[in-house]
This record gives C-alpha cells, structure tokens and sequence, in this order.
C-alpha cells in the first residue's frame, strides 16, 4: 500500500485569486471604440462650387435652444428619420434624371433622385453635443434604411441588411473571399444611395 | 447492521470552499481578458452621447483620441466648469489641436499615416461650438477622417 503524502494546503488560494480579481476589477475599463464615422471636407475652396438646385437640399437646423429646424419647419426629433426618407426616396426627376427603385412621391418640389439629394445640417455653436448626435444618428439611420430595402431587394440570397453585411465586411474575421464577394454589392447600394451629408460650419451668434 | 445507520448528532460538516479558488478564478480570468489598460488618465468629464446607427472604430493603433468635456471635479477649481480639450495628459486650447494630430501621425508607422481616424470622445453636455472648432483645426491639418464616437443606445437616451 502506498503511503498517501500530504495534501497541500489550498485555502489561501482563494485569498491569493481574490487579490488578483480586486485588482484587475479596479483597472478594468470597458473601452468603447464605436461611433458615427464622418468625412470633413477638404480645407481648399471650390473655385466655382456647383449650382445645387434648392429642391434637393433637405436643410436641419439645430438651434441654440436644441430645437430641430427641417426645411424651415420645427420638427421633433422622433421625426426627422421619416422626414429625411420621404426626401431622399422622393424621385421627382424627368427623364435622365428620373429614379427607377425609388418608391416616394415623386414630387416635383422635392429631391430629383437620391443622387443628387443633399441633405445639409447646420448647428448653432450654442447647440449641445448630444442634440447633435441624436440628430446625425436620425439622418444616418435614414440612410441605412434605405440602403437596407435596396439590399434586401436586389440580393435576397445574402439573407441579411445592408448595415449587417457592411459590419461583416469590416470584421477582420471574415475570410478575403467573403470579403471580395461582398464589395461590389455594398459599392452597388452605395452608389444607389450615396450618403451625401453635410456639415456645415456653424453660424457665428 | 450498523452499517447502514445513520450517525446521529454531533455538528453540522463545514462547506467545502474547495471549489471558491475555481470560481475566483474564473471571475480573475473574465476580467482579465476583458481589461483594457487606459493609455491617458481622463480628466475631464465623458459621459458619451447614445447613438445606433453606430461602425465599429478601427485597430488601436490606428486612431487618435481627443476627449473633451467640462474638467472633472478634482480639477474644477483650477480649471473653472467650461468645457475643455484634454490632448494626452493635460489641458490644451483649440489651437494646440493641429500640432497633436500631426504630432501623434508622425509616431505611427508609415504605412498608417494615411489611414487614420481621429477619434473625438466629447461628453454630451458640450456646446458645438468647441467642436467646431476642433473639427476646423482638424481640416487645417488634413484629418478629415472622424469618428463621433458613442455608446451603444437609443437617441431618447439623450435628454
């Protein structure tokens, strides 16, 4: 028979673990490393800026008091998402400049075609950070809308929306294959809806 | 058969603890995966605006922060309550803003410098002004690439 040795004595294990543990809760920050992405322009001045025509820009103001101006309308916030789709998915152009998968309606005072709609966003210096976000959040979930139908539409094989296969495309995980075959389609519905907003400079008051 | 009786009385067996180093360790590994060290110490107030329509922000090592927002309390005497940019570790003024950025574009690797993010990590409370300001600066020095970044939540979040 064998002789049994001793058994180590694990009860300050707990303790030695719970030191760690204590320590590594106090450091721990959860880094958020999200956000809304944005392009700012170029600082060199267009020497003869394009004419726009005044029915394809969707103007939002954002005041000093964080109420929302939509094309010289006060709006709430809950609707500036519906507001901003209408006018992107208008369609009212003639002829070359008519759009085909667009489903508004086709007013002839409102934007020609998603490709030329504008949709401009100004901001008092007054305005609070947060008021501003909710906005630029509104105006880009309209967007992702949009570009969700489209993509459901014209590639119901992928079984997934716009904004999931844009994420996927950005994971480091997916395979270069998958990748590749998924580009072209995003560039597809991009191009069908570009994301044309602007950042206006801020009134001086 | 006595074999089989239960033994009556004496005191209650003590739990086993045995397996609590098993548990704390789990709990110790969690966190330490999870961890993320903090490159610079905040010393302004962040509480981020909330936000859906949310990308994710690219590799680290690719990103640079500004964070701005009202001085936190232990600093709120010196500093006054007015939002302020915090580059690194210390207070700037909008004009130091393009120097940083250029500053923090040189110590990446060559290949990245074209493809970086400028991260801004404004607490929701700041008026737009000072971030128009930045973003200014930013246009100065080519940073046109910027990320607005945000927790995960609803816009109704935000009041």
């Amino acid at each position: 028979m064998a002789r049994k040795s001793p058994e180590v004595n694990a009860g300050s294990m707990a303790d030695i673990a719970f030191l760690l543990l204590i320590f590594f809760l106090v450091t721990t920050t959860i880094e958020t490393d999200s956000g809304i992405n944005r392009k700012l322009p170029p600082m060199e001045e267009l020497i003869d800026p394009p004419v726009i025509k005044e029915r394809n820009i969707f103007t939002v103001v954002v005041n000093k008091n964080n109420m929302i101006l939509v094309e010289e309308k006060l709006m709430d916030l809950s609707e500036v998402r519906s507001a901003a789709v209408k006018f992107l998915d208008n369609g009212g152009g003639l002829g070359e400049e008519a759009c085909n998968y667009c489903e508004g309606e086709k007013d002839r005072s409102s934007s020609d075609n998603p490709e030329k709609a504008i949709i401009s966003l100004k901001n008092d210096r007054e305005t609070d950070y947060k008021v501003y976000i909710s906005v630029q959040n509104e105006l880009v979930a309209a967007y992702n809308q949009l570009r969700d139908r489209e993509f459901t539409k014209i590639y119901p094989n992928e079984r997934m929306s716009f904004v999931e296969a844009n994420k996927k495309y950005s994971d480091p995980r997916t395979t270069p294959k998958v990748k590749a075959a998924l580009k072209p389609k995003l560039d597809v519905i991009k191009q069908m809806f570009p994301q044309k907003l602007s950042e206006a400079e801020p009134n001086k008051s | 058969m006595s074999k089989f009786k239960k033994k009556k009385g004496g005191d209650l067996p003590a739990i086993s603890t045995a397996s609590l180093p098993d548990i704390v360790f789990m709990l110790l590994f969690f966190f330490m995966v999870a961890t993320v060290m903090r490159d610079n110490t905040l010393m302004v107030t962040n509480k981020l605006p909330a936000a859906d329509q949310v990308q994710k922000l690219d590799k680290k090592d690719r990103v640079i922060y500004i964070y701005a927002g009202k001085p936190s309390a232990r600093y709120e005497s010196k500093y006054g309550d007015q939002p302020k940019i915090q580059l690194n570790d210390k207070f700037s003024v909008v004009s130091d803003v393009g120097a940083y950025v250029l500053a923090e574009r040189a110590t990446k690797r060559e290949e990245l410098q074209n493809v970086l993010t400028t991260a801004l990590k404004v607490d929701g409370e700041t008026n737009m002004g000072l971030i128009s300001d930045i973003k200014q600066e930013l246009r100065k020095v080519n940073a046109l690439k910027i990320n607005y970044t945000t927790r995960i939540g609803d816009y109704t979040q935000n009041n």
